[in-house]
């Protein structure tokens, strides 16, 4: 009896299973998105909608290297997607079951096809710069008045870092963006691949780290917003949620973000489908809803962080499409710059330099 | 045929839940990085010629031309040694006290001991991060009392791995401490003290040697997960805390460099080796001790 059971409740599970499958997997970076257009995409569409998150592209590219993933959607940056899609881990897009793909922003897709030839495998989600998100009060009283929260000298010059140090500093985990960004402060080329010109960036941060608090990638949104720390390297989007939540707690912190004057790096995250997605057709669905002009519009409200969806920018709030900090003007924008991903050699040299800044060893 | 049968049920445990992984792994630490799916060259399906043609041994020659990873390894020795020793320090009293504890008790110590279990290992380690921080618990405890009057910085140092690691696996190392002095038999001890002993040269002169099979068995048990330990130095260590499992974690997500990192990950398990053998040993020798 109990066996029948059993076997009849295994077999309804299973049936239910196959029921199920009319779903889409999308895996996006953590506070990434206005969560209520995640229930508005299933009420319009009768798809189900699994949702899950990441904090890191390394851990994206593992998975997507390994292959089998089951995701039908997921979100890398620029470099990585270049090297996942040489890899062979994408499809081309079936641009005509994506016909919001008309709304995309030119000026964006120009400077994406650098990682995607055509834009033929990735639709772009958000963008944003690196850049430097500072306590703008306790900075001014260590600093004085004219603390140059707008320029690289305020967290790569170990004299003023030595003085904030004890404020608290916290740089970003992530090789990729800072070794650009040393190299950049001393005027070597931020995307260069020649061993010799990273190390003179490793020694810009070795003579700096001392007075790191901590590397991590996204411990500095509250860290900041808390007044936990003085100064943070981060993205320019997280800065900009600090910012808020210290507005609205009223603490008395006031947080400014600034794309550096020497110049920033801006990335671009993209949305794109694995090639082995179970769910291709409802991929491309939720690409294009992802691509309506309102529901993009409603994310990058939410998120801070600008688009590449050039229709949405009727539906954004002044607060987004009117801070420079995030829509730059024509001036900041071309003093941004983009890097390319390292070849394998490279990157071991790398790591090995950041492990060598963080730990010492 | 039943014999067979009792033979063959283990061994073919051992060979698919050990071999088989193992040498998956070591094909891998002999093939080469490649950017592709998998991300290593050359896989099976490039032929067997091919396959043997392209393994070598060159990233186990990497592995010696950069000193960090024999500190690595140095260092998880050094923090797996502390940290055994530390909680047999702890473990032993409350073991001793179990086993001295009136028999009603019992049950209810060993549920205490094993309670923790119920609840996910991550949440109670990232439990520590708010006990342990600046603003945490116990440093406005000690402000409150007035011990201290700046808070002490403990997360983020090696001081806070210790403390997670003897958090962790202190029931792996009472458990087997209990069990031993639960079966010692008490008319020993009174026997060494007729025979003129005091009750400290009892202990350690009755007590500890017949308990000494439990301490060794809990230490391993302690000491061969905490070498390759993860998750603790990376949610409660600093940057400076130098681990293998950290440094295998970066060769595999940072670098992606899957043949590198099954390197690191064979070495590792040729350390563990020599501990899990003695392991082996003293458990068999307790077994035949038994019967």
């Amino acid at each position: 009896m109990f066996k029948t059971l059993f076997a009849s409740t295994a077999a309804a599970a299973l049936m239910t299973g196959a029921a199920l499958a009319n779903e889409v997997r999308v895996y996006n970076w953590s506070d990434y998105i206005d969560e209520s257009l995640l229930a508005k995409f299933e009420e319009e569409t009768g798809i189900d909608l699994i949702y899950d998150v990441f904090d890191s592209n390394e851990v994206l590219e593992t998975k997507m290297l390994a292959g089998g993933s089951g995701y039908d959607v997921v979100v890398p940056s620029g470099t990585f997607l270049q090297r996942q899609i040489t890899a062979g881990a994408f499809q081309k897009l079936d641009t005509s079951k994506l016909p919001n793909i008309e709304n995309m922003w030119d000026v964006v897709e120009s400077r994406t096809e650098q990682y995607d030839p055509d834009n033929a495998y990735s639709i772009n989600y958000m963008w944003g710069t690196t850049g430097i998100g500072a306590n703008v009060g306790k900075v001014r009283e260590i600093l004085g008045e004219d603390a140059p929260i707008d320029s690289l000298e305020l967290v790569l010059n170990p004299d003023n870092m030595s003085k904030l140090a004890d404020c608290g500093v916290h740089f970003l985990d992530a090789p990729a963006e800072m070794m650009p960004m040393a190299l950049k402060y001393i005027g070597e080329d931020p995307d260069s691949k020649d061993p010799e010109v990273l190390a003179k960036g490793e020694e810009v941060m070795m003579q700096i780290r001392p007075y790191i608090q901590k590397f991590h990638s996204s411990e500095y949104i509250n860290a900041l917003a808390n007044g936990d720390i003085c100064v943070a390297v981060g993205w320019s989007g997280d800065i900009l949620q600090a910012r808020d939540r210290a507005a609205e707690a009223d603490n008395g912190v006031e947080i400014a973000y600034h794309a550096p004057k020497e110049g920033a790096q801006m990335w671009f995250d993209q949305m794109a489908i694995p090639v082995d997605a179970p769910n291709v057709e409802n991929a491309h669905i939720f690409l294009n809803f992802i691509m309506d002009a309102q529901n993009m519009a409603a994310a990058s409200n939410y998120v801070y962080y600008a688009n590449g969806n050039k229709a949405s920018q009727e539906y954004l709030v002044e607060d987004v499409i009117g801070d420079p900090a995030i829509y730059p003007d024509e001036a900041t924008l071309n003093n941004l710059f983009t890097t390319t991903p390292y070849e394998p050699k490279v990157q071991r040299v790398v790591t090995r330099s950041w492990t060598k800044i963080k730990s010492g060893t | 045929m039943r014999r067979f049968a009792l033979i063959a049920l283990p061994y073919t445990w051992l060979l698919a839940l050990f071999l088989v992984p193992f040498l998956i792994v070591f094909k891998i630490s002999l093939s080469d990085i490649a950017l592709a799916i998998p991300p290593y060259t050359p896989t099976i399906k490039d032929g067997f010629s091919a396959l043997i043609r392209g393994l070598d041994f060159e990233n186990f020659i990497f592995l010696t031309t950069d000193d960090l990873y024999y500190k690595a390894y140095i260092s998880s020795l050094q923090i797996a040694l502390i940290s055994t020793s530390l909680t047999l320090l702890v473990g032993y009293p409350m073991a001793y006290g179990m086993a001295r504890a009136p028999a009603e008790w019992r049950a209810t110590l060993m549920m205490l001991v094993i309670l923790p279990f119920w609840t996910s290992f991550l949440i109670r380690v990232y439990a520590w991060i708010g006990i342990l921080s600046n603003e945490g618990f116990l440093n406005q405890f000690l402000l409150w009392t007035g011990l201290i009057s700046t808070p002490l910085t403990i997360l983020n140092t090696n001081t806070a791995v210790y403390i997670g690691i003897v958090y962790t696996y202190l029931p792996f190392m009472i458990l087997p401490i209990y069990a031993a002095l639960d079966r010692l038999d008490d008319s020993l001890i009174e026997a060494a003290e007729d025979l003129g002993c005091s009750r400290l040269s009892a202990f350690w002169l009755v007590t500890v040697p017949l308990s000494k099979n439990g301490i060794i068995a809990g230490c391993f048990l302690v000491f061969i997960p905490a070498l390759g330990e993860f998750v603790i130095p990376s949610l409660l260590g600093g940057s400076g805390t130098l681990m293998i499992g950290k440094v295998l974690f970066e060769e595999f997500f940072n670098n992606r460099d899957w043949p590198v990192a099954s390197a690191v990950a064979v070495i590792l398990l040729l350390i563990l080796i020599v501990p899990i053998v003695l392991f082996q040993r003293n458990q068999q020798k307790q077994a035949e001790a038994d019967t």
